[in-house]
């Protein structure tokens, strides 16, 4: 069997050798996009809890401005390619349509002291979303990561409900142009998912925390929480940082600095 | 009876062009594989053709549920590697839509007269994909330039 | 004591086909809505990612949450042993069950995927009240079907006390866990309260007797039944216990709500600077939902008017719509507090709403899908009295209960 797949393989790469002018326009993104690390291997075998990602927020050294991590989230999850329906109020569609990630600008009230940061979802370790939805659809992954099944979503709403950090979004309208990587379709509900994707093939990035290094700000620190060595866990002990909303005592996968 | 008569013939008529009708279809069934698409070039699918004809939702299904739970998007067997190597290509070299009428889903699955849902959300043409069978393939042969990392490619 | 005699409604054809024509015509135009907003997808209403809920829920939650009260007149007339309300029995189960079918109606046809409502029905995820909400429905309607057997079918009879008190429980439960689908939300300031269980409790008391009375008069205007003095007192009264019932629990509400500190941001909106949901709840809750139609029950001489009786059935339903909207669309609108001490000076994109208060204007077709479910309810009682013995031929007071009306004067 082995071999046949193999064999059957080979077929496909003659094929495509001969194909690749073809076709290169249409397949080379997805080519080029995240398999060059030097080890990565897409896995075989079901995530497990031996891991569980999470992200570091350094907000001081989240500029003012500056949305590198919402651009990349946007690209590669296909969220730019939502189009306004058409005759929508610009105002109204910004309300509507799907955001995996924001930038949110803060004053303390007192002090008067301004704080950037990105929001998304903070994968929770006991994810209200996950407790409310009846179909079970909205699951946490053995590695933490909080997403939604799409097939088995009725578009209750229940989990944007019960979410305290807004960061649900419903497809309010028909999805014409998405990626393959993010499907994405009217009347079910979506999140950021860290970017599973990259981390099934064995990529141990985030669009967003690359965007953040690219650009030279370091405010995004993306890794595993349950590795002790590891950038994220390193970074955790030297800095102090909290949940937001620590009074729930959700235990979330995102963990802020300076605020 | 010229009424009966022309029923009769009429009758007659449909019945033929019913007949002559599902015997074509019988014959194309099979043939909806597009010349276009990458599909084509090869003796069969990921697993032998007629499995595949009865079966493929199963397996479509099953590695659904692999991949959104599991994590494992390497299998092939993946709606997103079926989309990759049966997708068709206009004149240009573009791909269509493959749940578009005439091409490989749609044109199937309206000649069993099935529902299909699969893209609703999911994409029509090859697009952006994480991984698949298909993109591992170019993957070997492209992997030579491939070496540095080009992610602004689609943005 | 007589027997109690139970007739077809007898209207006259012509009448009784005008009101179903006319409710077959607001499900028509309901039904359109919902496929109008299925096709387009929920960007047509007024909803979007802030305000996830909008008036289908508003008239849905309203319809589900009068269902179990609607059922209330059979409980007292069952549990509690009281002969007088035997003969509402009948009535209560039925419209019990039209309400809940109704809005039941309306919250399935405002999901992002009604075509799912199989998944619905066979994937639970049972930490969620939600799905066991969608058990608490179908048993409710289940239950009050074989409560209706019982009371109508002499073998049953013996049945009618146990299946009534399982009934009454039931519909607790029920009313209870629709309440706690707002009640256990820990991110939204409004809700994340254990009150607003008993809250929807009483709530559902006041509505669904609100809208038995309506119905009870008008079948029995309609074909010229008598509603005894007597009668009319008894369910007006209780009307009255019930609101004020509200009044108590809307009180208790925002006591608690007032006493944290935290929660004052929401308590000042909701209160004081909200506008429309102020207005709403001032207005609309507390004045035409409770003090004017307990003013009215109480007044010595109104309240002797079935007329007046009848508008103040009217307000409470218009109030507890009122509540609807206010508990379920003003608590989104408010912003979340995630940043304590903060003010939210930039939240996204603008027109992406986070730290100040989500705009949402309901959408026709929100509204008239709602109006839709209100006459499913309405539909399917009507037919049922027309077709079935659930109406008493009179409720005037010698036949209802001759002792009781020798021994007190109306």
């Amino acid at each position: 069997m082995n071999h046949e797949t193999e064999s059957m393989n080979q077929g496909r790469r003659d094929f495509l050798g001969a194909a690749a002018g073809v076709s290169a326009a249409a397949v080379a993104p997805g080519v080029f996009l995240h398999t060059p690390v030097a080890n990565a291997a897409p896995r075989t075998d079901p995530v497990t809890d031996m891991h569980r990602w999470g992200l570091l927020v350094d907000t001081s050294k989240c500029a003012d401005g500056c949305t590198a991590c919402v651009d990349a989230c946007d690209s590669e999850n296909g969220l730019n390619l939502q189009a306004k329906p058409h005759g929508q109020d610009e105002l109204k569609w910004e309300n509507q349509r799907a955001v995996w990630i924001r930038k949110v600008k803060l004053q303390d009230n007192l002090t008067g002291h301004v704080t950037n940061l990105p929001l998304m979802c903070q994968h929770c370790e006991h994810p209200p979303c996950v407790d409310v939805c009846p179909t079970g659809a909205s699951f946490k992954r053995a590695d933490g990561i909080v997403m939604v099944d799409r097939h088995t979503c009725i578009g209750c709403r229940y989990c944007m409900m019960a979410c305290p950090y807004k960061a649900r979004s419903f497809i309010h309208e028909q999805v014409d142009h998405k990626l393959t990587r993010a499907p994405r379709g009217k009347g079910c509900v979506e999140s950021c998912n860290l970017c599973a994707h990259r981390l099934d093939n064995g990529d141990i990035s985030t669009a967003c925390a690359e965007a953040c290094s690219a650009e030279g700000h370091q405010a995004l620190i993306f890794g595993d929480l349950k590795d002790p060595m590891g950038p994220l866990r390193k970074a955790l002990a030297k800095t102090p940082s909290r949940q937001i909303r620590q009074d729930l005592g959700l235990n979330t996968g995102v963990r802020y600095a300076g605020i | 009876m010229a009424e009966v008569m022309t029923k009769g013939v009429l009758l007659a008529l449909l019945a033929a062009v019913l007949g002559v009708g599902s015997a074509a279809y019988a014959e194309e069934v099979g043939d909806f594989v597009l010349p276009s698409s990458k599909a084509a070039a090869l003796e069969n699918c990921v697993e032998p053709t007629e499995y595949m004809r009865r079966n493929h939702f199963e397996l479509i299904r099953h590695q659904r549920d692999e991949t959104v739970y599991g994590g494992i998007r390497g299998d092939s067997h993946g709606l997103s590697g079926c989309v990759a190597c049966h997708v068709g290509y206009d004149d240009s070299g573009t791909p269509i839509e493959i749940d578009a009428e005439g091409q490989f889903c749609r044109s199937c699955h309206a000649y069993a007269s099935v529902e299909m849902n699969c893209f609703d959300c999911h994409a029509t043409v090859p697009r952006g994909e994480a991984w698949n069978h298909e993109v591992a393939a170019a993957h070997a042969h492209l992997t030579g330039s491939a070496a540095a990392r080009p992610t602004a490619a689609e943005r | 004591m007589k027997r109690i005699v139970y007739r077809e409604w007898l209207l006259q054809p012509q009448r009784y086909w005008g009101l179903l024509a006319i409710l077959a015509a607001v499900i028509a135009i309901g039904g359109l809505s919902a496929l109008y907003m299925e096709h387009h997808g929920h960007w047509v209403t007024g909803m979007t990612n802030s305000v996830v809920w909008g008036v289908p829920h508003v008239f849905a939650v309203f319809l589900i949450i009068s269902a179990s009260g609607a059922l209330n007149v059979a409980s007292i007339g069952t549990v509690f042993d009281k002969k007088v309300y035997k003969p509402l029995g009948r009535l209560s189960g039925l419209l019990a069950v039209a309400l809940l079918i109704g809005g039941l109606l309306v919250l399935v046809l405002d999901l992002g995927r009604p075509d799912r409502l199989l998944v619905a029905m066979t994937t639970y995820n049972f930490s969620s009240i939600f799905a066991w909400n969608i058990f608490l429905y179908s048993g409710f309607a289940a239950i009050v079907i074989g409560y209706l057997w019982t009371m109508a079918e002499r073998k049953g009879q013996y049945l009618q006390k146990p299946v009534g008190t399982f009934a009454f429980l039931w519909r607790l439960a029920l009313t209870t866990g629709t309440g706690s689908i707002f009640g256990f939300l820990v991110g939204r300031e409004a809700y994340d309260t254990a009150i607003l269980a008993p809250l929807f409790v009483v709530m559902s008391f006041a509505y669904g007797l609100a809208i038995y009375m309506l119905v009870l008069f008008y079948a029995f205007d309609a074909d010229g039944r008598p509603i005894g003095p007597a009668m009319l007192k008894r369910l007006k009264n209780l009307l009255g216990l019930f609101i004020a019932a509200i009044l108590y629990f809307t009180l208790i509400y925002h006591l608690t709500k007032l006493y944290g500190a935290k929660n004052d941001g929401i308590e000042t909106f909701l209160l004081i600077s909200g506008g429309l949901y102020t207005g709403l709840f001032w207005v609309g809750w507390i004045l035409i939902g409770g003090l004017l139609p307990l003013g009215i029950i109480y007044h010595p001489e109104l309240s002797q008017r079935r007329d007046w009786i009848t508008a103040a059935c009217g307000m409470v339903i218009v109030g507890g719509l009122a509540a609807m909207y206010v508990i379920i669309i003003g608590s989104q609108a408010y912003p979340q507090e995630m940043f304590p001490g903060y003010n939210v000076i930039q939240f996204g994109a603008p027109g992406d709403i986070g730290g100040q208060v989500a705009p949402y204007s309901p959408s026709f077709p929100e509204l008239l899908l709602g109006l839709g479910g209100v006459g499913i309810a309405l539909l399917i009682t009507a037919v049922g009295v027309r077709v079935l013995q659930f109406l008493p031929e009179s409720l005037a007071d010698r036949d209802v209960d001759p002792h009781a009306s020798a021994r007190s004067p109306a």
